[in-house]
């Protein structure tokens, strides 16, 4: 029993993670501490490069969304060409919204060829939790030229309050 | 769960203009998404343009090249801060050239929900007729 254990004692020990910095160290898990460190580094040289990693945006699912606030009202903006009002869905809770529906394409005769097909119809649905809470009775929604432009105002208890100082 | 018939749409990423010419005004333009199908009887061009009005768009037909050139509006006021930035704005640039079968004085555009149909008739095949003989 205690030739098993010391064998496998060993093989801890030799079990070490290779660091670029310093003397190697004895770990035993987990394996993704140096990717997660390598990781900072390279948000630390794209944070210098202005914040967003060209070409790596978004969570990947549609719409891409553009959130803004200013004092009372987020600003939410998604580009939705070729939706139609009717086949667009909008719902939203104090501190939840979520957008679904269906872009159709346009039907094609039975007899037409493509040469180029680069557009793509079908369902989406994404939710998104917004940052503080919002008043969902005075949600204001447009959609005009294939631009989705939502008005969240925000709720009175969110907004900053200024506080008068006494002395 | 899942219906196979209605697929989930990703994100596709808005494909930057390789080698624009130059502008005078700095902006990053953008190429749009098209289709183009082809029936008997004409051509089809849809092109994904959101935020193009239809007075900011250029359908440009001159030497057998089309161009298509959209002007988008900025959509921040001035007091806005931005949260979460997931797609660039910018203007849309695409050309392609036409083959001569294409009845060019026909064409006809329409802008609706931010995409362009562009309807390119093909050339009518001339009508056989009798030619009448006068003597000259």
């Amino acid at each position: 029993m205690d030739e098993v254990i010391k064998k496998i004692l060993q093989k801890e020990v030799t079990m070490f993670y290779p660091r670029f910095f310093g003397m190697p160290t004895l770990r035993t898990f987990p394996p993704f501490d140096e990717l997660s460190r390598m990781r900072q580094q390279m948000d630390r040289i794209m944070d210098a490069f202005g914040g967003r990693a060209p070409g790596a945006m978004g969570a990947g699912v549609f719409p891409a969304i553009n959130l803004t606030e200013d004092d009372d009202h987020y600003n939410l903006r998604a580009e939705l060409p070729g939706v139609k009002t009717e086949d667009l869905d909008i719902q939203a809770t104090a501190s939840n919204l979520t957008i679904s529906g269906e872009r159709k394409l346009a039907a094609v005769e039975e007899s037409a060829k493509y040469h180029r097909r680069e557009r793509e119809g079908g369902r989406f649905s994404r939710a998104f939790a917004l940052p503080k809470e919002i008043d969902p009775n005075r949600i204001e929604a447009r959609l005009s030229n294939g631009i989705l432009t939502i008005r969240l105002p925000k709720a009175e208890s969110a907004k900053p309050k200024r506080i008068s100082i006494g002395n | 769960m899942t219906d196979t018939a209605q697929k989930e749409l990703k994100v596709k990423e808005k494909q930057e203009v390789a080698t624009p010419a130059e502008q005078t005004r700095p902006g990053i333009i953008f190429s749009p998404n098209v289709d183009i199908y082809e029936t008997d009887q004409k051509l089809m061009l849809l092109a994904d343009l959101p935020g193009v009005r239809p007075e900011d768009l250029t359908v440009d037909l001159r030497d057998d090249v089309l161009t298509i050139s959209g002007e988008v509006q900025p959509f921040e006021g001035p007091n806005e801060k931005d949260i979460l930035i997931e797609y660039e704005i910018g203007k849309y640039y695409r050309q392609f050239t036409l083959s001569e079968v294409i009845d060019q004085g026909r064409i006809d555009a329409q802008l609706k929900d931010g995409v362009l149909q562009l309807t390119l008739p093909k050339v009518e095949k001339a009508a056989p007729r009798t030619i009448k003989v006068t003597a000259g």
